[in-house]
């Protein structure tokens, strides 16, 4: 019954999604309101239908229906209830069908949330929403079904991965990587219906595309985060980056649609880069079909595996289509993608946009390249190789490097033209700290050339976006009488946009520094010791092992260390590294100790032991600086939040537009957005 | 175009190739960077047989090596954290060095995945061992309960 109710809820949007399309189409080419009407409300219909499926999946997780193919498949009575339902995303088929709950999800709130709005914009922007929605149902009864038939019904499943049901990330990492992910299809579709609409030489679509990239781009922040996190906690190597091409798949769209964010203001403030724009954000959405294709197609392990699922043929067909019709329909709009101004200086904001945008898309292709690589030489060679890391770090540093400058020179510099002095005055001050900061990194620091340049370079960005707090809040208190944190306040309330995106610079400055901290300062050892022996790690750190200890849970066995922490001798903490072994799975996950302090981790892992507890062997990393990475990540978010959220401005000017109502044919008259 | 006061701002026409000449030198530092680094960074996987057939080509370069353990040839020293063990693929067998502790699933017979370089000597010097394990999650069949690494009961905590 659940199974039905599920795989019918898809099969009447997929129906109701081509039903929309016709009545959209035909309805904005004939004029005809009541059928655009018809068809927006399509969008609504399956929001509902999706969220019934959902739910009736979640239904059959938590009830273990083991007849649903994909409860068969990921479900198992001993797993805890918290994994069972999160195991909606843990695997292939559930993470489709959660993919087009979040599309229909952002599709219905951007059709409420502009349901007044006049023009053809919002109508065309549903055709694309329903297109992008119509390729994931399709997925959904055919490649990736997940209400498969199972008979006769299996008494127990395997349960999730193993990886997936052992850490409480995991109910935090998907669900924010898929709201960022998948809201990348919103500025697409906007773009797509503005090329449509013939909206596009206007600037009102660039600014809803702006709010909905900003808060996209905000999740994929946070979920970016959260991954390395996770990777952290739950792996066990004691790092959080390694340029594997799942991480690749939700950095790449994280880059572009970064440069977005900052050419989207050269357009809006100089009407320049309308069609670079354009494109950045149909980029930005086929990595995100793209990372989705490489993550779920099997295709990364092997070339091979493509062919055996027909899943990889689906969306590479897809995202040839959309790029096929991406590249059209800008062709065909070149008029209204025309540059109204030009660059008047070298030595100017746009400028320095302008290279942070060439950097951040050369980040992108260096990245593409390093991920997509071995698939090609596997397919041309027959040779199987992988990009190692060593690759993306080579490239990846001087890169950050020189976004850090420009992340301090743009705040620094006016738009247009800077003068000699605006100039002067722009670079004195955050040189001459920057240049206090190598020293200092020289003298009391690693020596090493990278570490010295990132954080001489980061204090250098640091500086620029924290005088402007600076200078604005000392304006304030002069002109106004304010005490500081007052003035504070009303700065940023006054505009938001600006000082959030400081305050997201800040963040990645924060997380870049802490990076290079944590990466140059790293103190591994690792030792085989019996219950009392002792470890020394630093001079004044040492570990003694306590006790070896064993549980038995119903889905798993648990290892466990106690170790004791010693500063200077006496005993300063107990942290215990564990090693589930899960009976569905031969290899053991670990569970490392993390002790975090504002200095660093002390990162530990429970590496071998002897079935007789009579030893065991422990790997401790004194990782510096991590918490601040993570602690970064929610600067940059709290940047995007105060940036994107509503002002009394912008409330106005959506009353405004909302005066005239109802939706309108493209063709006819469109009042002019004042 | 825009004439204005500010003695930084000249004409467009001059300022054009600057910045054109700026972009160019950019692409092209990524391209020849990027370039050279994946060849340079590019980690095969060999077998054993492969491995020793390219033989002086890739030693000191980075490759992945994949096989089985030989059966008799792992050597642990707890003390000093020094492993040796064969990596074979029926027809070669190389002799792999690794510092640190096996992982807890590493024993003979089973499929291993080290990362390293091939020393002149002929000995594979591994900077990380993966113990080779399929994807897939099965419920376990009957009899098959018993989990390999199974304890003493004395290190069971209830």
């Amino acid at each position: 019954m659940t199974r039905i109710l599920g795989l019918v809820s898809v099969w009447v949007a997929l129906a109701i999604s081509v039903y929309g399309l016709v009545a959209l189409i035909g309805g904005l080419a004939k004029q005809r309101t009541a059928w655009v009407a018809s068809g927006l409300q399509a969008v609504y219909v399956n929001f509902a239908l999706l969220s019934v499926s959902a739910a009736a999946m979640i239904y059959a997780l938590v009830t273990h229906d083991f007849s649903v193919g994909y409860v068969a498949q990921v479900g198992s009575r001993s797993t805890p209830t918290l994994y069972t339902i999160i195991s909606l995303w843990g695997a292939l088929e559930g993470s489709i069908l959660f993919w087009g709950w979040v599309l229909a999800m952002y599709s219905a709130i951007v059709v409420y949330t502009n349901r007044r709005r006049p023009g053809g914009l919002v109508p065309w922007s549903a055709v694309a929403l329903l297109t992008v929605g119509l390729f994931f149902y399709i997925l959904l009864v055919g490649p990736a079904n997940p209400w498969a038939l199972i008979s006769p019904t299996p008494p127990d499943g395997p349960g999730p991965n193993p990886l997936l049901q052992n850490h409480i990330l995991m109910a935090v990492h998907p669900p924010l990587l898929y709201l960022g992910y998948v809201g990348m299809t919103v500025p697409f579709a906007f773009a797509v219906g503005a090329l449509l609409s013939g909206e596009i030489a206007k600037d009102d679509w660039i600014r809803l595309t702006r709010r909905w990239t900003l808060s996209a781009w905000a999740f994929l922040s946070l979920a970016i985060i959260a991954g390395m996190w996770w990777s952290y906690e739950v792996l066990g190597w004691g790092g959080y980056w390694a340029w594997d091409p799942v991480e690749n798949a939700s950095f790449m769209p994280w880059l572009t649609s970064t440069a977005f964010l900052h050419s989207v203001m050269v357009q809006e403030r100089r009407g320049m880069l309308k069609l670079w724009n354009v494109n950045l954000i149909v980029g930005t959405f086929l990595l995100t079909i793209l990372g989705t294709f490489l993550t779920r197609s099997g295709i990364i392990s092997s070339v091979h595996a493509f062919t055996t699922g027909t899943i990889g043929y689906f969306f590479l067909g897809f995202i040839a289509f959309c790029l096929v019709a991406s590249l059209i329909l800008v062709a065909g709009n070149s008029a209204g993608l025309r540059s109204e101004g030009q660059l008047d200086a070298m030595a100017s904001r746009e400028t320095v946009f302008l290279f942070n945008n060439l950097l951040l898309t050369g980040f992108t292709l260096v990245v593409i390249l390093g991920t997509l690589f071995p698939l090609v030489a596997e397919a041309i060679k027959g040779a199987k190789v992988t990009v190692g890391a060593p690759f993306f770090n080579k490239m990846s540093i001087p890169i950050c490097v020189a976004l850090l400058f420009l992340m301090g020179v743009g705040p620094s510099l006016p738009w247009k033209a800077a003068t000699d002095a605006q100039v002067r005055k722009a670079f004195l001050l955050p040189s001459i700290v920057a240049a206090i900061v190598a020293v200092l990194t020289l003298v009391f620091g690693p020596k090493d050339p990278y570490t010295v340049l990132a954080f001489a370079f980061a204090s250098y960005a640091a500086t620029c976006n924290l005088r402007e707090y600076g200078v604005g809040i000392a304006a304030r208190q002069k002109a106004h009488g304010e005490s500081a944190p007052v003035a504070l306040g009303r700065l940023v309330a006054a505009n938001q946009r600006r000082y959030g995106g400081y305050l997201a610079h800040l963040g990645i400055i924060m997380t870049a520094a802490a990076i290079t901290a944590s990466s140059s300062g790293k103190v591994e050892r690792e030792a085989t010791l019996k219950p009392g022996q002792t470890m020394q790690v630093t001079d004044d750190l040492s570990v003694r092992l306590k006790t070896l200890w064993g549980k038995e849970e119903p889905r798993r066995q648990v290892i466990g260390a106690d170790v004791e922490l010693l500063k200077g001798g006496s005993v300063n903490g107990l942290i215990d590294p564990r090693m589930n072994f899960y009976r569905t799975q031969e290899q053991p996950v670990p569970t490392p100790a993390v002790r975090s302090r504002p200095q660093g981790d002390i990162y530990m892992n429970l590496m071998a032991f002897t079935p007789d507890g009579q030893s065991a062997t422990i790997k401790v990393i004194l990782e510096p600086f991590v918490p601040w990475i993570w602690f970064g990540g929610l600067i940059v978010a709290l940047g995007a939040v105060v940036s994107a959220w509503p002002t009394a401005r912008t409330s106005r000017q959506a009353a405004r537009v909302s005066a005239p109502r109802t939706v309108r044919a493209p063709s006819g008259p469109v009042p002019e957005f004042s | 175009m825009q004439s204005t006061a500010i003695p930084v701002t000249t004409s467009s026409s001059s300022k054009r190739p600057l910045l054109i000449g700026a972009i160019v030198a950019l692409v092209g530092a990524f391209g020849y960077l990027a370039y050279g680094g994946v060849e340079d960074n590019l980690v095969y996987f060999l077998t054993p047989s492969e491995l020793v057939a390219k033989g002086g080509k890739v030693v000191g370069r980075p490759v992945r090596l994949g096989g089985q353990v030989v059966p008799g040839s792992v050597e642990w020293n707890a003390e000093t954290l020094n492993l040796k063990f064969k990596v074979t693929d029926g027809s070669q067998t190389v002799p792999v060095y690794s510092s640190g502790a096996p992982p807890q699933m590493f024993r003979a017979g089973i499929g291993v995945v080290v990362e390293g370089k091939l020393g002149a000597n002929g000995t594979f010097d591994s900077k990380s061992l993966m113990v080779k394990h399929s994807n897939e999650y099965k419920a376990p069949k009957p009899g098959e309960g018993q989990h390999p690494a199974r304890l003493d009961k004395s290190l069971i905590r209830s």
